[in-house]
């Protein structure tokens, strides 16, 4: 408990973004669809084209909060014999040229499966800095969480538009790196329209808040993200680059990954400098710490 | 149950509710609403007076005197749940579930369905309370259960066939899951098993425990002992929840399980989590489940699409844990010759699934292993297999 707070990745990402008052882009992938060759490409070129964050999908047979887009690259990437291990190896792999922060996205099961500590130890060598279990609600497992949050990777929460006032709050404060606004009641999935109540609910949200706050689910397009860009911290696209590698491949998803970063840098909102380095930690360690990471 | 069961929705480590955030406050409203029920009155007699009125209980209890000589074990009772309004025990749950959804003012009503029954039970509901009613059901169980469709259909639900991952019991759930989600607003999710994120197990239960309540207080009229040897089959474990409850507290009463060994156990072809799974997460509980070294849900198998299913109630998984409970399994094969046999001896025919719970106490039963009194769970009926059981025996 008296070890050093240093900010992870994550936070100095977010800390630069807010000095540049920029929005952030973070690309979910899934990991090993339509094959892990793919992955290796697709990161790496997420990186390269101003990805601040990846999210790297570890493909699960049941993905109960996803819609038919990542399905299907769920399902392909398990077909193709993808395992964690892989995933592990496509990051382990991405970390010799890159430093872009990588949340590790996984329902839980693969993780207790592994056993959490495991689970944490190959995460962290392969040079994760965070991981967003879509399954674990806050207070759903006190000892799995407080593994996962004492852990050197960050706990990414995430707040939905059904979480009530005082749980957003408590949701803000545990989750670390950043929270995950998500954008509508439902699935994953691309969508024409985002809903005209978001960035209210963003601002709400960001208002409360101690880390930074990205949204996703359904943020699809270039007008998507500059909405989202102008009312939260980062842009969450998933369904929508998964679609994008299935009819273009790797070049026509980066392609779509460079219109998405272009449009979040139209956006100059004036933005409260979350995740600045530094800022000290406003509660006890035991609650998490939304800005920073214990090392 | 005990209070911290339905403070924290934890059967021993079991349970809990591993769910996408979207949910949890449809959760607390569900567990809030259900506690509330349960200390009205009103809702509790209501519950009673459909149960007696439109359900028909209680079942009988009932002596199979030929089943006794074919199993070489007596005396052997059958807690006749197949006589339940739409032949199964699921409509216990359906009708408290779909009375809790009113007071909660949720107008729309979806549900899984493997073998139908459940999908059924949900449509009469929701036909009773005038409710929407969507039911998911996999492509395979569609097909293998055709009857059931039409069924629901007749009574006004809307049929969405999955065709998802292995197009069975599973998909549909993920299915329904996703639904809820998506229209949590307006909808509440009737879960068919004792499975799921709390309080669903607990629910589920609670309306199921009426089984074992009424065959505890006939075996007692009739025998003057308790039962040595209580019988059900397991899939999710509602049926055979809803049976031992009522007995957990009496240690001399043995309680089995019967899941579905499918092709064998160790065929990788069975629906058998209790017998070959390990501790997981799936459909927002914690518990045995069918799964490969990574944590990927295992495809599971079982002649009977009710039993086909690779997680289990996680109060199951505890009853397991602590010897409360035994588990063991039966395959296709034993439980088509137990699904042909019951018409022949007692002019019952038992659902597929029902099946299982026979064919183990005649193997069982001829080893010497059991001792009567053995009640067993009859949970439903078998008209909606006997076409596709009739196909699969064609070329025997």
């Amino acid at each position: 408990m008296t070890g050093r707070r240093a900010p992870g990745r994550i936070a100095a990402r977010f800390a630069r973004l807010a000095a540049g008052k920029r929005a952030g882009f973070v690309p979910y992938v899934t990991a090993g669809y339509p094959t892990l060759d793919h992955t290796r490409e697709l990161v790496a070129g997420l990186a390269e084209v101003g990805a601040d964050v990846i999210e790297l999908g570890i493909p699960f047979s049941d993905p109960m909060a996803d819609g038919p887009t990542i399905q299907r690259s769920s399902q392909g990437a398990l077909d193709a014999g993808t395992t964690t291990g892989d995933v592990f190896d496509v990051l382990a792999g991405l970390r010799r040229h890159s430093d872009v922060p990588v949340v590790i996205f996984s329902y839980l099961n693969p993780v207790v499966s592994r056993g959490v500590g495991e689970f944490i130890r190959e995460a962290v060598d392969a040079g994760a800095d965070g991981v967003l279990p879509t399954d674990l609600p806050l207070g759903a497992d006190p000892e799995l969480e407080s593994r996962l949050s004492e852990s050197p990777l960050d706990l990414v929460r995430l707040i939905a538009p059904t979480t009530y006032p005082d749980r957003i709050r408590e949701i803000a404060r545990a989750s670390q790196g950043f929270v995950y606004y998500i954008a509508r009641t439902g699935v994953t999935g691309a969508r024409s329209a985002l809903r005209n109540e978001l960035a209210r609910e963003a601002g709400a949200v960001r208002a409360v808040s101690p880390c930074p706050v990205a949204v996703g689910f359904g943020v699809s397009t270039a007008g998507h993200a500059r909405a989202v860009g102008a009312a939260a911290d980062a842009a969450v696209v998933g369904s929508a680059l998964v679609d994008r590698l299935d009819s273009g491949g790797v070049e026509g998803a980066l392609s779509l990954a460079r219109e998405l970063r272009a449009a979040l840098d139209e956006v100059r909102p004036d933005r409260v400098l979350h995740g600045m380095v530094g800022q000290p930690p406003s509660r006890s360690s035991s609650e998490g710490s939304g800005v920073t990471k214990r090392v | 149950m005990t209070d911290a069961t339905v403070e924290t929705g934890r059967f021993g480590p079991f349970g809990g509710r591993y769910v996408p955030e979207t949910l949890i406050p449809a959760l607390d409203e569900l567990a809030a609403a259900y506690a509330e029920a349960c200390g009205d009155p009103g809702f509790l007699a209501e519950v009673d007076a459909l149960s007696g009125d439109y359900v028909g209980r209680p079942t009988p209890l009932y002596r199979a005197r030929s089943f006794e000589a074919e199993a070489g074990v007596a005396p052997v009772y059958l807690k006749r749940e197949d006589l339940n309004h739409t032949g199964a025990h699921k409509i216990n749950n359906t009708l408290g579930q779909a009375l809790l959804a009113k007071r909660m003012g949720k107008p729309r009503i979806i549900a899984e369905t493997g073998a139908g029954q459940h999908g059924v039970a949900t449509a009469t509901a929701c036909a009773l309370f005038d409710m929407e009613c969507v039911v998911y059901m996999g492509t395979e169980d569609v097909v293998r259960q055709s009857l059931n469709v039409y069924r629901m259909e007749l009574l006004g639900a809307e049929v969405r066939p999955v065709d998802s991952g292995t197009r069975t019991l599973k998909d549909a759930t993920n299915e329904a899951l996703r639904d809820w989600v998506t229209n949590v607003a307006d909808t509440h999710y009737i879960i068919g098993s004792v499975v799921g994120p709390h309080p669903f197990p607990l629910i589920v239960r609670d309306f199921q425990a009426v089984i074992g309540r009424e065959a505890r207080r006939q075996i007692l009229e009739v025998e003057g002992r308790l039962p040595a040897t209580v019988v059900a089959c397991v899939g999710g474990g509602s049926n055979a929840m809803g049976m031992f409850h009522a007995f957990a507290a009496d240690d001399e009463v043995a309680l089995v399980g019967v899941e579905a060994a499918g092709e064998g156990l160790g065929s990788g072809r069975t629906s058998a989590s209790l017998s070959e799974g390990r501790p997981g997460v799936l459909h927002g509980s914690l518990s045995y489940l069918l799964q490969d070294a990574d944590g990927q849900v295992a495809p599971a198998h079982s002649v009977a699409a009710g039993l086909d299913y690779p997680g289990v109630g996680p109060e199951h998984s505890h009853f397991k844990d602590t010897g409360r409970a035994r588990y063991v399994s039966v395959g296709d094969g034993a439980a088509e010759e137990a699904f042909r046999s019951l018409p022949g001896l007692e002019g019952i025919i038992p659902a597929l699934e029902t099946a299982h719970a026979l064919a183990w106490v005649t193997e069982a039963g001829r080893r010497g292993e059991i001792q009567g009194p053995v009640a067993i769970c009859l949970s439903g009926r078998g008209d909606k297999d006997a076409v596709h059981v009739a196909g699969l025996g064609a070329g025997s």
